[in-house]
């Protein structure tokens, strides 16, 4: 097998790897199949936090996320889905939706809150995060093609 | 000349020196010489365009810190939080470095005052100058302070990056050290030594398309004025030049060479990077390794601070002297000095006593570490497209309400405009990282067919070192 791969010519080699990079990229991954059902999350939110700050759901769940700033206006905006909420120190708003798109997307403080604000970041996972293993697989695969592609 | 001078010469005119340089000549790949474009010809032959364009900046610095000092105290509304942190910031990572090289140091506006008063005049050099005109000590050279700078901002980070009066009062510490050390060292000691930035930059230049070279040593060796290395403020020979970590680009060779014989070259990417290695003769020192080291270990810490959604962690680094900040402080310190540099060591060492390399293993340490540079510049450039992209607004609004006062000079201050980088940006980040990884392992593996012959055997552990912290960066930046 070792010698059949060493006697490959470079456009056979590269070949392999491309296709090897489509599989990896488009090959369906086996993901839980479990049915939406409604999510309730209560946040707090204080300077320069959520708690919790990291949110997990199934794709398709109906999540409803009660935002609580707990010392100065805060607000939360989620990457990748176009939603926003503001909530006055003491008072509870409300944000419902479908996550209907698969991944792990930063939510952000939208309001001024201080110094650190920019960096108020929570992380809503919507089922398995395909990016994050794809990704690892395709680090596996650069480091084979580096090394084997480049065989003379 | 003085004593150092002659040392200096001789030491560029050392057999050995002139063996790397002149049978490297052959294997260097192609090359434009951008000295040569007409258009471009006078923009680098004169002092006016990198004059003005430093005057800007130094404007622009001096603004910086007034804005910093005098604006709103809230960072996101304050131009010197937002031009330093994140526009500035991001151009020297995503365009400065990796198109140029230390393209920004050759425009860069803090060494500015000290350089003039070195020189004792503003274009042109004078009788009466000022300073001691000492050599830097030998026991400070290298990038060890630059290392050691770089890791104090990661522990004052948080705050630095968001307190306009503590960003306005570095940059004015930087100014004067800078213009201080021009006082009582030779050249550009500052920058050399002791600049973060100029570690930074330095080091990653390696892997930029840009360098300033000789085009025929046998003229260097004929000219015995040598105006080029006494006129260059960083103290460096052009036919001395091995790789791009040291040169700022800042033209003087090229303007004092009386024989047109420097050239700025437009160049492959990476091509300092395991090339002439053969015997090591390569500059190698384990000071640029513990500073690739640095490199890596802060990439991770950013990444985990600014871009992570864990808040105890963020509020740890911004609350300094408390217990949490020791602990925090202590954690990167460790990875930094403990966890990253053991880990690579232990790497080198296993590769070489597997494929049974006679290298001493200080100096495989200090080879090796050009594998890190790509590794680390584009896990910046991945980290960055998350940390800026999304506060692009900011630039804008701060622009026309720089001091945060309430202004709103052409109706624009109350931009909400940033590029939506939300649905292309993990993906790009993946890429950028994949990039790197498989740059570094094309470097290990050249590395290692020009060191022992045996690929695979001494790269493995190297690898793994590389993969681990390629999957670390995706998990922290997309995870």
């Amino acid at each position: 097998m070792s010698e059949l791969l060493k006697s490959l010519s470079p456009v056979w080699r590269w070949g392999i790897i491309a296709l090897s990079t489509l599989l990896i990229l488009f090959l369906p991954i086996p993901g839980n199949a479990a049915e939406p059902v409604e999510r309730s999350f209560q946040i707090e939110a204080s300077q320069f936090a959520y708690s919790p700050a990291i949110l997990s759901v199934n794709p398709g769940d109906r999540v409803t996320i009660e935002l609580l700033a707990t010392d100065v206006v805060h607000g939360l905006s989620i990457d990748g889905y176009d939603l926003e909420t503001t909530s006055d120190p003491g008072q509870t708003a409300h944000l419902t939706f479908v996550a209907d798109h698969q991944g792990s997307f930063r939510f952000r403080c939208t309001v001024t809150c201080g110094n650190l604000h920019p960096f108020m970041i929570g992380k809503l996972q919507v089922g398995q995060n395909e990016l994050l293993w794809r990704g690892a697989l395709l680090a596996g695969l650069a480091l084979f093609a580096a090394i084997w592609g480049a065989r003379k | 000349m003085n004593k150092f001078q002659e040392i200096a010469l001789k030491e560029m005119f050392s057999p050995n020196a002139r063996e790397t340089e002149i049978s490297s000549q052959p294997a260097i790949p192609r090359r434009i010489n951008l000295h040569q474009i007409p258009w471009i010809r006078p923009l680098l032959q004169s002092h006016w365009p990198q004059f003005l364009i430093r005057s800007l900046t130094l404007a622009g610095f001096a603004f910086t810190i007034f804005a910093g000092l005098f604006g709103s105290r809230v960072g996101s509304h304050n131009f010197a939080i937002i031009f330093v942190w994140i526009a500035w910031w991001t151009a020297l990572k995503l365009a400065f470095i990796p198109l140029g090289g230390r393209s920004w140091c050759s425009v860069c506006p803090i060494p500015l005052p000290g350089e003039w008063l070195q020189q004792g005049g503003i274009l042109e050099k004078s009788r009466r100058r000022f300073g001691l005109n000492l050599r830097w000590p030998k026991r400070l050279r290298g990038s060890w302070l630059q290392s050691g700078g770089f890791l104090v901002i990661g522990l004052f980070s948080a705050v630095t990056l968001t307190d306009a009066r503590l960003t306005a009062w570095v940059l004015m510490a930087l100014f004067g050290l800078a213009i201080i050390l021009s006082l009582v060292f030779e050249r550009r000691a500052f920058c050399s030594y002791v600049c973060p930035i100029g570690g930074f930059t330095g080091i990653y230049a390696k892997t930029a398309p840009v360098e300033v070279r000789v085009i025929d040593t046998a003229i260097c060796a004929a000219h015995s004025e040598k105006t080029c290395y006494h006129n260059c403020p960083w103290g460096l020979y052009p036919v001395a030049l091995r790789d791009s970590a040291q040169c700022g680009l800042c033209m003087e060779c090229l303007r004092s060479c009386p024989s047109d014989n420097i050239a700025v070259n437009l160049r492959p990417f990476g091509t300092d990077l395991a090339a002439g290695n053969k015997g090591m003769r390569q500059s190698s020192r384990l000071d640029e390794t513990f500073l690739a080291l640095v490199m890596l270990g802060s990439a991770l810490a950013f990444a985990a601070v600014l871009t992570g959604p864990w808040g105890s962690l963020k509020s740890a680094a911004f609350a300094i002297g408390s217990p949490a900040w020791l602990l925090y402080g202590f954690g990167l310190l460790v990875l930094n000095l403990v966890i990253l540099p053991g880990a690579f060591a232990l790497a080198v060492w296993s590769g070489q006593r597997w494929s049974g390399g006679k290298v001493q293993l200080r100096r495989a340490i200090a080879n090796q570490a050009q594998i890190l540079l790509p590794l680390g510049l584009f896990a910046w450039i991945a980290f960055t497209v998350s940390f800026a992209f999304p506060k692009m607004n900011y630039v804008f609004s701060v622009i026309f309400d720089p001091l945060g006062w309430g202004w709103n000079l052409f109706g624009t201050a109350n931009s909400t405009w940033s590029p939506d980088v939300s649905a292309f940006s993990p993906g790009l980040q993946v890429a950028l990282l994949l990039v790197g990884l498989f740059w570094s392992v094309s470097v290990a593996q050249r590395l290692a067919l020009t060191n022992t012959g045996r690929t695979l055997r001494q790269i493995l552990p190297l690898l793994a070192f590389c993969l681990a912290f390629s999957l670390a960066m995706l998990w922290l930046l997309v995870g």
